[in-house]
């Protein structure tokens, strides 16, 4: 071991070694290798648990706006119920944690694409104190919140970011990896 | 999946084009020749010399034309994608979009409302790695203009090389540009590449340069083997 935190990004995307990867994938790599974590990449189709044992800390990345194979295959996250690990989901990562624990992903009628401001409304060791703040959206698919879920930003019934009650698992709709890079660095610093 | 590359000529598309090349199969580059030099998306120098580049990949090339309206421009850009999924079959568009989310956004909407995938592979790029890798992968790219501050003449027309990179690397420090130029700083064209099969050779340019603008005119080139 080398002391830095271990972190497996799970790939989302519509295969393994996607021309997506490189937008959903390496720029979350990159900004928690910036952070001093060292990442692996596994798709989430081959995700064992092995793998999962390997890591100290999961992220769940976004797949393209198009790319929304992985909720046909919610049943390859199964391990996520587990709970031994902190998880931060982002975008299709957070849909995920949202069904496996029992909320409902939701379509919605538009896509949400681009810089909106969200309010933060509860203190978190991940997003800091109650304010608002700009995000970058790219999601066709909302949220519920699961039942032992709390909201962090956005609306109750539309949470825009939320976390487990007890477990440390995190869920982001919109992309830290863009202009909100210091999520991910206090993800891997958590 | 087949997919069409929004390409301009410079760096940036070019490079995106190759990564999208290795992953999936490109069947046309979509190029919208804007007639308003200030362009609000689309670069205007050079751009028609973009048709050589296209066939020295050996690339079908779709070209739009665009008066460079800035509302009028994104109709001109829905037409051009609805026209390579109509033509050629693409199922997604690829672009070079590294840090403009203005950009990337509206690109995104459009291929929203024409159903079609849109893939960015320089999203959130470091720009001075991304710089370094497209000199360690083999491409000649040559700055065909510049339009800020400190830019002087003597970029013009000068090949991307290690040492470029580094003052790129010190004006961000110091002027807060974007090395890559995608904040419209400078402009290049790209003479060779892994993906070309033949290198462009410049015969003949000239130079117009004011006051931190300038642009570096190819006037003739040709296609030669490499």
């Amino acid at each position: 071991m080398n002391g830095k935190t271990e972190i497996l990004l799970v790939d989302s995307c519509y295969r393994p070694d996607s021309l997506s990867q490189y937008e959903f994938v390496h720029p979350v790599q990159r900004a928690l290798e910036r952070a001093g974590s060292s990442c692996q990449i596994c798709h989430y189709n081959s995700v064992d648990e092995e793998c999962l044992k390997g890591c100290d800390k999961i992220v769940l990345c976004g797949t393209a706006l198009k790319d929304n194979g992985y909720l046909d295959h919610l049943d390859k996250y199964r391990w996520l119920e587990e709970g031994i690990k902190p998880v931060l989901g982002i975008c299709a990562g957070m849909q995920v944690i949202a069904s496996i624990f029992g909320g409902e992903i939701i379509s919605r009628s538009e896509p949400a694409i681009g810089l909106e401001w969200i309010e933060v409304i509860r203190s978190s060791p991940l997003l800091g104190p109650s304010r608002k703040i700009e995000v970058f959206h790219l999601h066709s698919h909302d949220v519920s919140l699961p039942d032992t879920f709390l909201s962090l930003a956005g609306a109750d019934e539309a949470p825009e970011a939320f976390s487990h009650c007890s477990l440390p698992i995190w869920g982001l709709l919109f992309h830290p990896e863009v202009r909100n890079r210091w999520i991910l660095e206090c993800f891997a610093n958590l | 999946m087949r997919l069409g590359v929004l390409f301009s000529g410079g760096k940036d598309s070019v490079y995106a084009c190759w990564r999208a090349q290795e992953k999936d199969t490109v069947t046309c580059l979509i190029t919208l020749i804007s007639e308003n030099p200030d362009s609000y998306m689309f670069h205007t120098p050079n751009i028609r010399f973009a048709s050589f580049q296209a066939e020295a990949m050996k690339i079908p090339q779709l070209c739009q034309p665009t008066k460079g309206i800035e509302e009028k421009e994104l109709e001109d850009l829905r037409a051009a994608l609805a026209g390579a999924r109509d033509c050629y079959g693409v199922q997604g568009i690829v672009t070079g979009a590294i840090e403009s989310v203005y950009q990337a956004a509206r690109v995104q909407r459009i291929c929203h409302a024409l159903d079609l995938w849109c893939f960015n592979p320089l999203w959130q790029a470091d720009q001075i790695d991304y710089l370094r890798t497209l000199i360690k992968d083999g491409f000649r790219v040559i700055v065909s203009g510049v339009y800020a501050y400190p830019f002087d003449a003597s970029w013009l027309g000068a090949e991307l090389t290690e040492e470029m990179v580094m003052s790129l690397a010190q004006m961000q420090e110091r002027y807060k540009i974007n090395p890559s130029g995608e904040g419209g700083e400078i402009e290049t064209f790209v003479l060779d590449g892994p993906l070309f099969r033949k290198r462009i050779e410049i015969l003949r340019a000239s130079r117009i340069y004011a006051q931190y603008r300038g642009q570096y005119i190819i006037e003739e080139m040709r296609l030669a083997e490499k």
